[in-house]
């Protein structure tokens, strides 16, 4: 009875969660397999090649039926679709496709639709690589798109294969985005705990205080501490200015529009992220084991190292943690105050969803991000004995 | 028992939720590029308009056709009227994501300059991406694109928008490409190769821009001496924070933004009418005051006020000097061209 009660309480949240998250999560990542668009628009032309192998020469049937499919994917508004996709795999193709589709429409009554008729628009189209793109993406699934967010490809025969090296960009995104994500947690670490430390110290007003300074950044825009930071770091910007005016620098420093920047700004939107977990922990360790640990003679270094480090450890695990994993999903930040050679891998996401509409990679690329997210999460599970539990 | 009774009204709650969220009558809405740019269309075309007797609401968005395929894809389209910029309104238009134009409807195809009524949509402004410079700060003044990628002349970072599109263009003039010729070279891939070639030399100098309004703050902050930015961006910081920002247009890309009707719309005939009225020669008129963009009716240019042809696109001057997007070699080439230019842009 009373599991059921508890069960009928969770159910308002367990089917939010499942309609506004879980579904279109789940709908989303089958994008990054799935393969609508080809069969959609040349199902007859897949269905000639479906018994053509790569290395034969290219079939003649297969033109009549792709001069069929073009202008009834023309009609249908269908084709687009399929020569966006056709174009990740040969560029250019899409226009050419498009193109082909116009030339069939308006050929005279009784044109034949042949091999010579498709050269004449583009030779492109009486090639077996194009026709190996076709029907690679025969559908209903392929790894195309996930083979792409891990700079793989698959060859005409079916080999798996790295892409050429000019364009080899996702697996280093990965590991920049790894790295940016550690150093901004080592940074948040490193300036959180003196702090947390203190506010487990201090009593009163002045607690209170403190507390308010940590939580206000905690309540203002992303956005707006990102932009402050812009107005800080630029060359001409307050704390370049300072410096200069005191006399201790010469030049402006390069602040800004690099990893520096993004590390700065980063670590500062993320720091209460690290000091109130590990104030949690920090003050629940009782005064007098380090008391007891002074009186048995330990002199400070090995208190702390020995004593206070230790106790604390669950705290460090959980804000790094929760640094660490936000961290990895970040785009705004550096975007604005980051370079070329900055962007993590969520800006790409961001770049194929809203931009230029190749969903089947940011699909893919959030996949991986998760993936990575989950193993590192499973990793730093395992490496702290369970301890990181209690945030999971 | 509560248990039971609490599931089907969770269920209830959830669906009643999602179904509002489903379409509803509404008002017409006009989406554009937000800023200075929507301000000033606010005076002179959405507040007259609304006095007509049709309410109308603004919006505004940074473009991207996955937002417009979201929308009509998704069923949940509350736009009617967008602003988009030439690739989008090729490549939306074959996905039919817009309803056809009617041109009749909106004033005929004569009213509008050559190359300004496409199937799907009817030309909304002109503009330049242009080399900008400080003319305060700068005293040996730039001469076009050889200048910028000439360290040796003028040392200090540049800016240049984060992305391959008009940048491997301005590349290949600096290193001696004919204006006319550019999408010819870079429709091979030595041309692509060579323009990749002419922005290393300047690498290690560039920082780059993400949004239109970012390259006047770096200007005016000191971080670069020179930057590629939209014209209008560039006279609006002038206009407003007083600067004395000069612009070069010699061999500069210039492109068309236009309005199209989203598919599937209820007010597709106050639409209409919006890009009627949009498109009147005494309307488009008055938007340069605002902003320096050039119009697209045939008989506004005559009725601007002069003072302010010389910082505008349509301006003979100026248009003779600039050379047009090729929107059909981006749509084509853009995947494989921003792969190329991340990975470019990440190693040093």
């Amino acid at each position: 009875m009373r599991t059921r009660q508890r069960l009928g309480l969770l159910a308002p949240l367990a089917a939010f969660l499942l309609v506004f998250f879980a579904l279109p999560l789940l709908w989303l990542f089958s994008l990054a397999v799935r393969e609508a668009e080809v069969p959609r628009a040349l199902p007859r032309t897949l269905a000639v090649l479906a018994t053509w192998a790569p290395e034969q020469p290219v079939p003649a049937a297969v033109f009549p039926a792709m001069a069929q499919d073009l202008a009834e994917a023309r009609d249908a508004q269908t084709l687009a679709d399929a020569a966006r996709r056709l174009n990740y795999a040969i560029n250019g193709v899409r226009s050419t496709l498009m193109r082909a589709a116009r030339e069939v429409e308006s050929a005279p009554a009784g044109s034949v639709f042949d091999a010579p008729f498709f050269a004449a628009i583009d030779p492109q189209l009486v090639t077996p690589d194009f026709m190996a793109a076709v029907r690679a993406a025969r559908g209903p699934v392929s790894g195309f798109y996930l083979l792409g967010a891990l700079d793989l490809q698959q060859s005409a025969t079916g080999a798996i294969e790295r892409t050429p090296p000019d364009q080899r960009i996702y697996l280093d995104v990965l590991g920049r985005t790894v790295g940016i994500s550690a150093a901004v947690t080592l940074i948040c670490l490193l300036a959180g705990f003196p702090v947390a430390a203190l506010l487990t110290q201090v009593q009163g007003r002045t607690a209170d205080w403190l507390m308010a300074l940590v939580m206000l950044p905690f309540w203002t825009s992303l956005l707006v501490r990102t932009a402050a930071w812009v107005v800080l770091l630029q060359r001409e910007g307050l704390i370049n200015s300072a410096l200069m005016r005191l006399g201790l620098l010469a030049e402006p420093l390069e602040l800004i529009y690099n990893r520096t920047g993004v590390l700065i700004a980063m670590s500062h939107v993320l720091l209460p992220f690290m000091i109130l977990p590990l104030y949690g922990v920090l003050k629940e360790i009782p005064a007098n084991t380090l008391r007891a640990a002074a009186s048995l003679g330990a002199p400070p270094h090995v208190r702390f190292f020995r004593v206070y480090l230790p106790l604390a450890a669950p705290g460090i695990a959980a804000g790094a943690l929760m640094v660490f994993i936000l961290a990895l999903g970040y785009y705004i930040t550096p975007a604005l105050v980051g370079g070329g050679g900055d962007q993590m891998l969520s800006y790409f996401v961001a770049k194929y969803t809203m931009e230029t509409g190749n969903w089947g990679l940011a699909a893919a690329l959030g996949l991986v991000l998760l993936v990575t997210t989950m193993a590192l999460y499973a990793l730093a599970h395992r490496l702290s004995g369970g301890r990181t539990a209690a945030i999971g | 028992m509560q248990a039971k009774r609490l599931i089907p009204l969770a269920v209830a709650a959830v669906t009643l939720g999602a179904a509002t969220l489903a379409v509803q009558a509404r008002d017409l809405t006009v989406v554009s590029w937000g800023g200075a740019y929507q301000d000033g269309q606010k005076e002179v075309y959405f507040k007259p308009f609304n006095a007509t007797g049709t309410k109308l609401l603004d919006e505004a968005w940074d473009g991207g056709l996955g937002v417009l395929r979201t929308k009509i894809k998704g069923g949940s389209n509350t736009w009617d009227v967008v602003q988009v910029e030439s690739d989008e309104l090729e490549v939306g238009c074959d996905e039919g994501l817009y309803e056809k134009l009617d041109v009749a409807k909106i004033g005929g195809a004569n009213r509008y300059l050559d190359g300004a009524v496409h199937a799907c949509g009817v030309g909304a402004i002109i503009y330049n991406l242009v080399l900008a410079y400080d003319g305060d700060k700068l005293k040996a003044a730039p001469n076009g694109w050889a200048d910028f990628f000439d360290t040796q002349k003028i040392p200090g970072k540049r800016a240049i928008r984060n992305g391959a599109k008009w940048n491997l263009e301005i590349a290949l003039i600096a290193d001696g490409v004919k204006a006319a010729d550019v999408y010819k070279v870079l429709a091979t891939p030595a041309g692509v190769d060579r323009a990749f070639k002419k922005l290393d030399t300047i690498k290690k100098d560039l920082v780059y821009w993400k949004s239109g309004a970012q390259p006047p703050q770096m200007l005016a902050a000191g971080d670069v001496v020179m930057t590629t930015a939209y014209n209008g961006r560039v006279t609006a910081a002038n206009d407003k924070d007083k600067k004395n920002f000069k612009m070069v247009w010699k061999d500069t890309p210039y492109t068309m933004d236009s309005w199209v009707i989203m598919k599937g719309t209820p007010n597709k005939a106050d639409a209409e009418k919006l890009l009627e009225f949009m498109g009147r020669a005494e309307n488009q008129a008055k938007l340069p005051k605002y902003i320096r963009y050039g119009v697209t009716n045939r008989d506004a240019t005559k009725q601007i006020d002069p003072s302010l042809m010389g910082d505008l696109p349509t301006n003979p001057a100026n248009l003779s000097q600039a050379f047009p997007d090729n929107a059909k070699f981006w749509i084509d080439n853009i995947d494989k061209m921003t792969e190329r230019w991340n990975k470019w842009a990440a190693t040093n």
